[in-house]
């Protein structure tokens, strides 16, 4: 399966059903929670704090992969990424920001080739 | 009265809809680009409907990522969806299949549309209606991305880069809205320890190095409000 380099079908279904699954219940919980348990000071405390840091450590994991043989290398997936952060702090407009960035990467990718 | 509410459903999700479709475009050429068969794409999105997870699993698969290692990525990653039902009305939907429904399809763009709006002629079948809308951009985006990507081999590299915006997005917007930097600080701490650490795991050691790390700082907090009190 894992080591195989190609995911089968099986295992591909496997994927989905695990991650329904999981996602399901995370969506049904509140609704089966306690009223207690609902408005704990951990629970919101989490719930406050877990989403930003879960997307940063999601985005060093993305830029954790890049190749880090040369600057120019470096600089083509670190600007597209800064300038869509600057956008977004900017405009707050989730779609702008996320075309600025591709664009900005389409062209980084033109001048530094994989 | 019920094409009202229909009428108001497509109102709602003509705001966030076509933002949904695009990006399930580039989802469904991230399928197709990463070798799996088109019809993935709709598998995906019928069964699992989670925008950033569904990109995050084909990267996953692709690198033949062992299932538990799935469960907890897709625990922390969709971790934010238990806190949604607090208070998404869902006291508003009478109707049990339409009840179920609403729970379903909790995405954070369903959370964002009828949330935090006072809105007293909120009714029950203009929420399902607006939720099934969005799940339709999101099916119908990610098919036409997967066909266009398969039927004309249509590859452009570039395009990968707006699984890495929508990260980048979703960060920044959560760090703005948090109004605070300690537990945004935290996270990369515990992202680049994982990093040099556990390569292979990294994922997984940084979220579960995040989360004790916040129940810690909550520890703190409380014992020092203690000690003044």
């Amino acid at each position: 399966m894992p080591d195989t380099g190609y995911p089968g079908t099986g295992y591909l279904i496997a994927v989905v059903a695990v991650a329904a699954a999981i996602t399901v219940a995370l969506r049904a919980a509140p609704f089966a929670m306690t009223a207690t348990l609902r408005s704990s000071a951990p629970v919101a405390d989490l719930g406050r704090h877990l989403p930003a840091g879960i997307m940063i450590i999601l985005v060093v994991h993305l830029l954790g992969d890049v190749p880090l043989g040369s600057a120019l290398v470096g600089l083509r997936e670190i600007v597209p990424v800064v300038v869509t952060v600057a956008v977004h702090l900017r405009r707050r407009h989730a779609l702008l920001s996320m075309a600025t960035g591709t664009a900005v990467y389409a062209v980084a990718l033109a001048l530094v080739p994989i | 009265m019920r094409q009202v509410d229909h009428r108001n459903a497509l109102r709602d999700v003509a705001a966030v809809g076509p933002g949904m479709g695009v990006l399930g475009t580039s989802f469904g050429l991230l399928v197709v680009g990463s070798g799996l068969d088109w019809w993935w794409a709709p598998v995906f999105s019928v069964v699992v409907f989670a925008g950033s997870l569904e990109f995050l699993l084909v990267a996953l698969a692709v690198a033949g990522t062992p299932l538990a290692a799935i469960a907890v990525t897709t625990l922390l990653v969709n971790g934010r969806h238990a806190f949604y039902g607090l208070s998404f009305p869902l006291d508003r939907i009478r109707s049990r299949a339409g009840r179920v429904y609403g729970v379903l399809a909790l995405t954070d763009e369903a959370y964002a549309l009828y949330t935090a709006r006072p809105d007293t002629s909120l009714s029950g079948p203009r929420i399902v209606t607006g939720q099934a809308l969005m799940q339709a951009c999101w099916v119908g985006g990610g098919t036409v991305g997967a066909l266009a990507g398969s039927g004309f081999g249509l590859h452009v590299p570039s395009l990968e880069f707006v699984f890495t915006a929508l990260f980048v997005v979703l960060a920044t917007e959560a760090t703005v809205v948090g109004r605070e930097a300690t537990g945004p600080l935290l996270a990369v701490a515990c992202a680049l320890v994982a990093q040099l650490v556990a390569p292979g795991e990294m994922l997984l050691v940084a979220m579960g190095l995040f989360v004790a790390a916040l129940l810690v700082r909550r520890r703190i907090s409380a014992a020092r409000e203690a000690a003044h009190a």
